[in-house]
Order: structure tokens, then sequence, then C-alpha cells
């Protein structure tokens, strides 16, 4: 079985570590915070200006100037800071930001990235995305595998303009785990399940297969 | 010399048809309400606005938008606003994307008095197109301008007649940027106070960088996501 986004958020929390700060995207990286292990630190930075975000208010104490870059109420914690968006992309491209979780419309097996835009259709902006994923020191990218019409988005060149090159280290999709390598996208897990020559199938950019590829674990 | 003003209606009376102004916020989050409805009701056009985001379809930048006011738009991200999405797609305005660290920079390097800053965002991307690129320590960066505004206008919490000004929250994002980057800098606050009231120590923007400040009045601050979770 494919995962659903929830499980996708609750494998790449496996990937956090005791005293990370972490930055989270929109949707399904966002989800990754329900995961954290209990008795881990770890410091969300929101790149409105917030490091140490915390859960959503109660009904009633929404405060419009307290939000998420999602746009989302939200709440802080002790220890919470405040600071100014040229402060905030300052701590990113810095490398203070131990790892970036963030969503793609397709990847490329040299690691390139593309969200931000489908020319003539669709121009969201890319936000702090850039900025994101041309400092990050460690980028995960929560993705599904293929799009509605069971096109693969991992390819050998990403179609769409690209947020960054050559950024992504690892992805996590609703299929497998992989690393993204100098020689292409690595397979290191499945989701139970799936088979890796459904993996395989699936993906249009260069996929090495080595050895017995592992059932993800939750 | 006197920086209180009236109201938005008096600080915006002089923005003139085809000025830059930026205006501060994120999302709906810290902006200048009072100034966006005054400049809608003086109907001044052709502005570029530098802004991180343009509103929503029926507040704030989405209102100068819908009656066409303005022609050049600088943002990071738009994805919440279905009539610049048509207006940009049919070509009526002109938009410029440009990543959020830059345009938060470009301000700052303003504000700072820097003609221009280096920054890896965009290296690869069509952002880079005609840009000169360095390299330093074997990494590839773009050269980006400071920006050059006429007006900066933003939504602070609290300031004193002087125009020193306290941001609230995330509703600080972009404004204290903004506010050192304007050649005039209009300034509304939720609370105006009296020079001495306010803890020098605390104090985000300091007032040589504000010219004009006035007390907002009815307040909306949309939220734009309400997300709640329940009491267990």
């Amino acid at each position: 079985m494919a995962l659903d986004k929830f499980q996708i958020a609750q494998r790449i929390a496996k990937e956090l570590k005791d005293g990370f700060y972490v930055n989270l995207g929109i949707g399904i990286p966002t989800l990754v915070a329900n995961y954290i292990p209990e008795g881990m630190n770890v410091e969300l930075q929101s790149e409105n200006g917030l490091l140490g975000m915390g859960p959503f208010p109660f009904e009633g104490e929404e405060d419009a100037d307290l939000i998420n870059a999602g746009k989302q109420t939200i709440t802080t914690l002790p220890g919470s800071v405040f600071f100014d968006s040229a402060m905030s992309f300052g701590m990113i491209r810095s490398g203070k930001v131990d790892l970036t979780v963030l969503g793609a419309m397709e990847v490329s097996d040299q690691g390139d990235i593309a969200n931000w835009k489908i020319p003539g259709k669709m121009v969201k902006g890319m936000g702090g995305a850039m900025d994101l994923v041309a400092s990050a020191k460690n980028i995960i990218v929560a993705m599904m595998h293929t799009n509605p019409k069971g096109e693969s988005k991992l390819l050998p060149s990403c179609t769409l303009p690209l947020t960054g090159k050559r950024c992504v280290k690892k992805i996590v999709s609703d299929l497998a785990v992989m690393d993204v390598t100098d020689e292409g996208f690595k397979l290191l897990e499945r989701a139970p399940g799936v088979s890796v020559e459904e993996i395989i199938s699936k993906t249009a950019g260069k996929l090495i297969v080595e050895g017995e590829i592992k059932e993800m674990q939750f | 010399m006197n920086k209180v003003y009236s109201g938005a209606d008096q600080a915006i009376n002089d923005i003139k048809d085809g000025s830059t102004l930026m205006l501060g916020g994120f999302g709906l989050c810290g902006i200048p309400e009072n100034c966006i409805a005054a400049l809608v009701k003086n109907g001044v056009k052709h502005l570029t606005c530098i802004s991180n985001n343009a509103g929503v379809d029926d507040f704030g930048i989405g209102l100068m938008l819908q009656k066409k006011q303005v022609r050049k738009m600088i943002s990071s991200y738009v994805g919440e606003n279905a009539e610049f999405e048509r207006q940009l797609l049919s070509g009526e305005l002109e938009v410029e994307l440009i990543p959020q660290g830059t345009l938060a920079t470009r301000c700052m390097a303003s504000g700072y008095g820097l003609p221009a800053i280096f920054t890896p965002a965009g290296v690869g991307t069509e952002v880079a197109e005609g840009k000169e690129v360095r390299i330093f320590n074997g990494k590839e960066y773009l050269l980006e301008l400071a920006f050059d505004a006429d007006f900066a206008i933003v939504k602070a919490w609290k300031g004193d007649t002087m125009g020193n000004l306290i941001f609230k929250d995330t509703a600080r994002n972009f404004n204290p940027l903004m506010a050192m980057a304007g050649k005039i800098t209009i300034a509304e606050v939720e609370e105006l106070v009296q020079p001495g009231e306010l803890d020098p120590n605390q104090i985000h923007t300091p007032g040589i960088y504000v010219h004009r400040i006035f007390k907002g009045t009815g307040y909306e601050k949309r939220i734009e996501q309400r997300t709640i979770r329940k009491k267990s």
C-alpha cells in the first residue's frame, strides 16, 4: 500500500535528531510536526519570523498577529523568539537551520527541484523556497511519486522552472525513501507492500537498486 | 519637527501616480490596513508595489488590484489571490516574483545604505537571468540590488510621536526592514504614545527612519487560515 500523506510525514519525522532547528514547508511537511518523538527537542523555524513554533491555538485564542509561513494561526512555546524577515533568512542562508522539509512538483536525479511555477497555468511564486534550497545543509522532499495522471515526478531532468539546482538530499514519497546521489536516486526503503518493480516502473529518472530493499519501519 | 499626522488620508495624500511603494506585512498579518484603504479611496494609479504578498481578493493589496491601481507588483508569493493570478496571466499586471529572503535583504540593504547584496537564492533558475554571478568560496551567488522606494508604508503595534516603533509577534515580518528603506516612511500604529513611554531597549525601529506616524483605527486583522485545536 502506498503511504498516505500522514505516513509520509511520520516517516520523515524519523530523520529528526535532538537539538535540530527545522524548517517545515507548507502541505505534507507541516504534518511532520505531529510526529516529533516524545522527549526530543526540535525547534521549528517559521520563515515569516518565529523560532519555536507551538501548536495551533485553542478555539477563541487565535491571534491574527501570530501566524506561521502557511498563514495558519499558531502559538508560541517557552523560549520562542520573533524576528524580522531579513534575520529569518539570515539564519537560513548562514546554515543555522539543520533540516528543511518541503514539497515538490518535480525532482531530478541530480537533485534539482521544481515547485513554484507551471508556465501559463499556475504562478504562485517561490516564497522562501529558493532561499531555503540554495542554503539548507539538508533538504528532504516530501512528495507523491507520480502525478494524478500516473506520470513520474522523479525525472532525469525537471521540465518545470527550477526552484534550485543540485540541492535535494533525500526524498520520501508515498512509495519509497531515496537518497539523491551523484549517480542518481538510490532506493533505500519501500512502502509496506509496495514492490521494487513498482517503484522502478514509476521512477523516470535514474534509480539505483542495490541488494535487498527493506520495507519502511514506523 | 512634527511627524504626527491626523490619519491615513493625510499621510498618503502626496503619493502620486507612478510612485513606488513598499507595503509591510506577511499575508494579511501586519499589513497597513488604514493606508491601503486610504490609497483605494484616493484612487492613485500606476503604482509599483513591493510587498511579500498581494493580499487576498477582497482585502489588503487585493483591494488595490481590484481597482487596477497597481501597474507592477514585486512579491515572493501570490498564491492566495485569484484576481492577481488572472491579471498576471492576462498580461494586465506586470509582476516580478523574487525569493522571499532576497526581497527582505534588498529592503535591508536599502535601509543599511548598501547598494547591493550577494545571495545564493535563485542560482541556476530563471531568477538568475541577466544577473551578475560571483563565486565566493566555491559557491555561486547572485548580485541583487537594494530597492529604491518613494514611500514605505508600515504597520506597527506601538509607536511614539518621534517615530520610534515596536512590532508585535509575527506582524513584525517585513515592516521594520521596509521602514528603514523608504525615502519617506509612513507608519500606522495601534497605540501612539508620548516620547519616554516606550522602553528604549524594546524599540525595533528607531524614529530616524520614520517620517510620518498616525494612530490607526478600526483594524480588522483578518485571519487567512484559522487553525485551532480542540481542548482535550
